[in-house]
């Protein structure tokens, strides 16, 4: 019997949407334009967790070693730095490369490159460079630095200098901007998720207003709450499914220019973005578009089924 | 079967009923009469729990109707066929499944709906408007749908409240006629009317309200 009644209950609510015409088809417009909202959220996201990796990955310490500093204790500390869970990478340098990369960057710097073979050999040093999983944990990889590992401190420390305190202001400024413009952007996208749920919502509550003294109507006639409620959910869910396809139609076109003349601004390809992350998309539209369109219906109904 | 035992209903100073007691008996057609703001339709909201009484019982049989809950109240509706003045049809639905809804509503099988729904249209003159929506229909055919869809579900009482309204003579006389052979068949019927000509008619039993109160309970015989 149940199976009949839900039989019932998924029939009542596609008849209600095909009946019901052009207010059928402006919720989903209205819907529409919620999941377009959320997509542009998604995507906002994309491009703002791409340049601030992009900047993170700009941050690193390095550290110099001494000249006498022997390639198997360099080694050594390399894979001690490497067990911090703090690590995410470590590479080394030697003198005669950055002596190589020093002459390569400086190729257009005349006075720099005579004053360099003026002084003849290798000034430069040994380095290795040191990247932390998030720019907080610069910190503690310093301080792994002081500590009395033989290496790094005492009469045998193979440590020349780091530029980590040199660097440390401006770390933590980077530090506080990213995780303001994470909070930023949290903050942003719950607001336009909230005020795209307000106006589904009132939408929805509109077009059951429309309906809300068959509702009652059908209280009369002795139909249980579910047998009233339950075609407007399916109705509800029915706005969100195509307008889910709708939105991700659109969005096609639309990363399609993205992609060929934001690029270079935004730093990602959205159009890419959009292939790689289709099915992720797919499935986020879908499961807030049916479930707003379920729980609004599910709420404005409630208001005119009792008694 | 219905008993109303000095019920008032109050409107901040407005008294739609006051102080109403009558019984209905099983099988009667009683017709309820009076101008408008009589207290008709509150009197008919009762029984429905639509309204709550100010003061006083309605009781349906044995059920309280004040105090019932809001899960019997179902169960307390399909017992009642309700036709009103203006239809209250669902629009969006043709005359089939305007009436297959009623069903599907107490939980009929699909083979009961597809027998009973052409036989009951057949009943009302209406097999002719099976797949027509309300709005496609005149007053006359509306209002026999809905009576087609109040009695559907054979219920115990009919409560037609003023279902002649917003009809001409002929489709009045049809209606009433309806009404009274569903009667003949054993319903209790209940009908609210302001049409003074209807009730001479029927030569049934009438109540006659002015303000909120009972003025004349009377049985007529023809």
């Amino acid at each position: 019997m149940r199976i009949v009644a839900f039989k019932r209950i998924i029939k009542g609510g596609f008849l209600n949407f095909k009946r019901s015409g052009l207010v059928s088809w402006a919720a989903v417009l209205v819907v529409t334009i919620t999941l377009s909202v959320i997509t542009l959220i998604i995507f906002l996201q994309a491009v703002l967790h791409f340049s601030l990796n992009q900047i993170k990955d700009k941050v690193d310490v390095t550290i110099y070693f001494t000249s006498s500093a022997s390639v198997d204790n360099i080694t050594l500390l390399k894979s001690s730095l490497e067990k911090l869970p703090e690590v995410s990478q470590v590479f080394y340098t030697s003198a005669a490369d950055n002596l190589k990369n020093f002459r390569l960057r400086h190729s257009n710097d005349y006075p720099t490159i005579q004053a360099l073979d003026e002084i003849g050999g290798n000034p430069l040093l040994a380095t290795l460079g040191i990247k932390a999983k998030e720019i907080s944990q610069y910190e503690s990889i310093a301080n792994f630095l002081k500590s009395d590992n033989a290496l790094v401190s005492g009469p045998i420390s193979i440590i020349d200098h780091t530029n980590y305190y040199n660097n440390k202001e401006v770390i933590s400024k980077l530090d506080v901007i990213i995780s303001s413009a994470q909070k930023l952007g949290f903050l942003v996208t719950l607001l336009f998720v909230i005020i795209s749920i307000i106006i589904t919502y009132n939408t929805i509550r509109l077009t059951i207003f429309i309906s809300k003294e068959e509702i009652g109507v059908m209280r009369l006639v002795g139909a249980s709450k579910m047998h009233v409620r339950g075609p407007f959910m399916i109705e509800g869910a029915i706005y969100g499914i195509i307008a889910t396809f709708f939105t991700l139609i659109l969005f096609l076109p639309t990363t399609v220019w993205l992609g060929r003349n934001m690029t270079s601004f935004l730093g990602i390809n959205l159009y890419d973005y959009y292939l790689a992350s289709f099915f992720q998309i797919f499935i986020i539209l879908l499961l807030s578009g049916v479930g707003l369109g379920i729980i609004s219906s599910f709420l404005a109904v409630r208001k005119y089924l009792n008694k | 079967m219905i008993y109303f035992n000095n019920v008032s209903k109050i409107y901040k100073d407005l008294a739609a009923l006051d102080d109403v007691t009558f019984t209905v008996e099983t099988g009667e057609f009683v017709s309820v009469v009076g101008h408008s703001g009589a207290g008709k339709t509150t009197l008919t909201k009762m029984i429905l729990a639509e309204e709550i009484p100010s003061l006083g019982t309605v009781f349906f049989e044995s059920i309280d109707v004040n105090k019932i809950k809001n899960k019997d109240l179902t169960k307390l509706r399909r017992r009642i066929g309700m036709v009103f003045q203006d239809y209250k049809l669902l629009s969006n639905k043709t005359a089939y499944e305007n009436i297959a809804f009623a069903m599907e509503a107490v939980g009929k099988t699909e083979e009961e709906i597809a027998s009973d729904v052409p036989h009951v249209l057949e009943l009302v003159d209406l097999s002719h408007r099976v797949c027509h929506f309300p709005n496609q229909m005149s007053g006359g055919e509306q209002q026999r749908l809905a009576i087609a869809r109040a009695i559907i579900n054979q219920p115990e009482i009919i409560i037609a409240d003023e279902p002649t309204g917003n009809l001409d003579p002929v489709n009045t006389h049809e209606i009433v006629q309806i009404l009274k052979k569903i009667n003949d068949l054993g319903t209790t019927v209940i009908l609210t009317t302001h049409n003074y000509g209807i009730i001479e008619s029927l030569g049934k039993r009438v109540i006659t309200m002015e303000n909120g109160k009972i003025i004349r309970d009377t049985k007529h015989k023809k």
